[in-house]
């Protein structure tokens, strides 16, 4: 965010992307646009597509076609370990963490992946501070820092989602795609996580994947509602809420929007 | 918690006591007037460090090759090949052969860190059942090619009339001078290995072990780092190739059969995956067994020994079973998993 016009660049942005699956087409020409610094939530009913897009964003997906710029970049041709290296992190839907290691060593793994390259052979790095410090205080900033050394295969199922949290913010991003980081979660927890991503916002852009309309409307400066794959809306929560065919599509559809 | 003073002080008193072995061995064999446990001793470090280099990849870094001994081989016919070309004065490439170690031994390395570049780059490109299979794949191709070699005894193997030498080193033609020779080697092999699974580079290895996707996700670029690991445990193989030659006075095809891979496998799932100490008590608990279990079933009966693989199966199952976390496992008292 140190470019001379920020406002002007978005952070990320998709060009008419598109994923199929045999018959079904899981991203149907998406364009989105995410400013820096915005908190763009992306919303729709199970199987639209969400999931889909951020894997084509990060790198895991490849689209058919179309084209991902990130950062004023084409990306589309990057490797997943690639964009992450330029400042693209994602928390996954599924908890995906490190299972053997502590808590503590889940963040300090990803401190280190942006602490120059791991070609070192001799130090300790449980002895680093380099990698430990700046580790603790984000586990304190997601509120696990009495958890610090317990094996994240023993964390409770919200903590996970905190540490999932923790490991995608401690590669100091430009850009946090975040799938459902609430999932699963109890209301307590949620209420946290919440707070956590308004703090969160403005110091980093977030594209936010959540179902709990209620954390969305709350937090998102934009929202895309995402149908059977294509963009059905884009604009404010105001307008979303407003927009007929949204309302029709998902917002109305109540069983699906919890 | 278990009590902090057993899980911290006996794998210190352990690992004490098996060095205070090994460093008596070859007096005891001596006074025992049994060479034979001194030749023993030696083969058992020579293929410890092959498995503690076996280890790095497997236990830390998730990569089950299939093909290590191929490694092992490798260095073996490189001390095999030059001291060939030394003993009729051929050349090979223009060059002389020599059975000089200060070249003789870092070419073994070489030769098994240049190996397991390519194997390893081709191997790398998939995980799972299909990494297995081309590892071995890899080995067993290396093996047909050895078999195939004519002008390096095919079949046959070289047998070689003197160990490697060390102008104003030590003389290793001596039994008890090899023996520690190797005993160094593997204990400085076993200090650099523990280094370098807590460092950095060791971190990456074991979070590739761990989760390899959420790594790419973080910005590892994770195939390079497995494929560091895999050239590191390769030339340390060939370190083992060499002090296997020399502790033999041969090499043949069969250092490289995917049995003998198998072999080293059992050893750190035996000793204890991941633990770089444990492969060690395997390739001891590995190789006494296949030396006593034939005797004592020969005392049973006259010729029933022939059929020790039998009885040796069974033996490591329920070792295996037992022993969860494998021998050092029940020293770390880590087996309640
Ligand atoms: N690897 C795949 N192969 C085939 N079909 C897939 C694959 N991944 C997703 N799909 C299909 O693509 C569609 C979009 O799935 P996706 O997971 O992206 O939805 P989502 O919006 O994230 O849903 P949810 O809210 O349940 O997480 C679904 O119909 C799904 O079944
Ligand atoms: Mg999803």
């Amino acid at each position: 965010m140190t470019g001379a016009s920020p406002s002007a660049a978005p952070m990320l942005e998709t060009q008419s992307l598109v994923k199929r699956f045999g018959g079904l087409a899981a991203t149907d020409h998406v364009s989105l646009s995410v400013a820096a610094g915005e908190l763009h939530a992306l919303i729709g009913p199970n199987g639209a597509g969400k999931t889909t897009l951020i894997g084509q964003l990060s790198g895991e997906l490849a689209p058919d076609s179309g084209r991902i710029l990130f950062d004023g970049r084409d990306v589309t041709a990057l490797g997943v370990d690639q964009r992450a290296r330029r400042g693209l992190a994602r928390s996954f839907q599924i908890t995906s963490v490190f299972p053997s290691f502590s808590a503590l060593d889940n963040v300090a793994l990803a401190v280190q992946a942006h602490a120059g390259h791991s070609f070192r052979f001799w130090g300790d790095a449980a002895r680093d501070r380099r990698l430990s410090d700046p580790a603790r205080a984000v586990l304190a900033r997601v509120g696990l820092a009495a958890r610090a050394d317990v094996p994240a295969s023993a964390l409770a199922h919200g903590e996970k989602r905190q540490l999932e949290l923790a490991m995608a913010l401690a590669t100091g991003p430009k850009l946090l795609l975040l799938d459902e980081p609430m999932a699963g979660m109890g209301p307590e927890e949620s209420a946290r996580m919440v707070d956590l991503l308004a703090a969160l916002k403005g110091s980093v852009t977030i594209l936010l994947v959540e179902h709990d309309m209620d954390a969305v409307f709350a937090l998102a400066d934009r929202i895309t509602v995402l149908v059977r794959g294509a963009a059905l809306a884009s604009g404010s929560p105001a307008a979303i809420r407003a927009d007929a065919a949204v309302r029709e599509a998902y917002l109305g559809e109540e069983g699906e929007a919890v | 918690m278990p009590p902090l003073t057993r899980s911290v002080l006996l794998p210190r008193v352990v690992l004490a006591g098996l060095l205070i072995a090994a460093l008596a061995l070859p007096s005891v064999a001596a006074w025992a007037g049994e060479p034979f446990y001194l030749r023993l001793g030696a083969r058992i470090l020579v293929f410890a460090l092959a498995a503690v280099s076996l280890d790095l990849i497997l236990g830390f870094g998730g990569m089950v090759s299939f093909g290590h001994a191929a490694f092992v081989g490798i260095g073996g016919y490189v001390v095999g090949i030059l001291f060939a070309h030394q003993a009729d004065g051929s050349t090979l490439f223009g060059w002389p052969g020599t059975t000089n170690g200060y070249i003789v031994w870092p070419l073994a390395m070489l030769a098994g860190g240049l190996a397991a570049l390519p194997i390893g780059a081709i191997s790398l490109r998939t995980s799972g059942v299909p990494f297995i299979m081309i590892t071995l794949a890899f080995a067993q191709m290396l093996f047909y090619l050895m078999t195939g070699l004519k002008a390096y005894g095919g079949d046959d193997g070289i047998a070689l009339w003197s160990r490697t030498s060390f102008p104003g080193g030590p003389n290793i033609a001596d039994h008890a001078t090899f023996y520690y020779v190797t005993l160094g080697l593997l204990v400085v092999a076993l200090g650099l290995g523990w280094r370098l699974v807590n460092s950095r580079f060791g971190r990456v290895l074991r979070g590739a072990k761990d989760n390899e996707r959420r790594m790419r996700a973080l910005g590892y670029p994770v195939t390079r780092y497995k494929l560091t690991a895999f050239v590191i445990a390769g030339a340390l193989a060939g370190l083992a190739g060499a002090l296997l030659a020399n502790a033999t006075l041969f090499v043949g095809p069969q250092y490289l059969h995917w049995s003998r891979s198998g072999d080293l496998i059992v050893m750190v799932v035996l000793g204890g995956i991941g633990t770089l100490i444990g492969p060690v008590l395997g390739a001891a608990a590995l190789l006494l067994l296949e030396e006593f279990v034939p005797e004592a079933m020969n005392l049973v009966q006259a010729g029933l020994g022939e059929h020790w693989k039998i009885v040796l199966g069974p033996i490591l199952l329920a070792l295996v079973l037992f022993a969860r976390k494998g021998l050092w496992g029940l020293v770390t008292g880590g087996n309640r998993a």
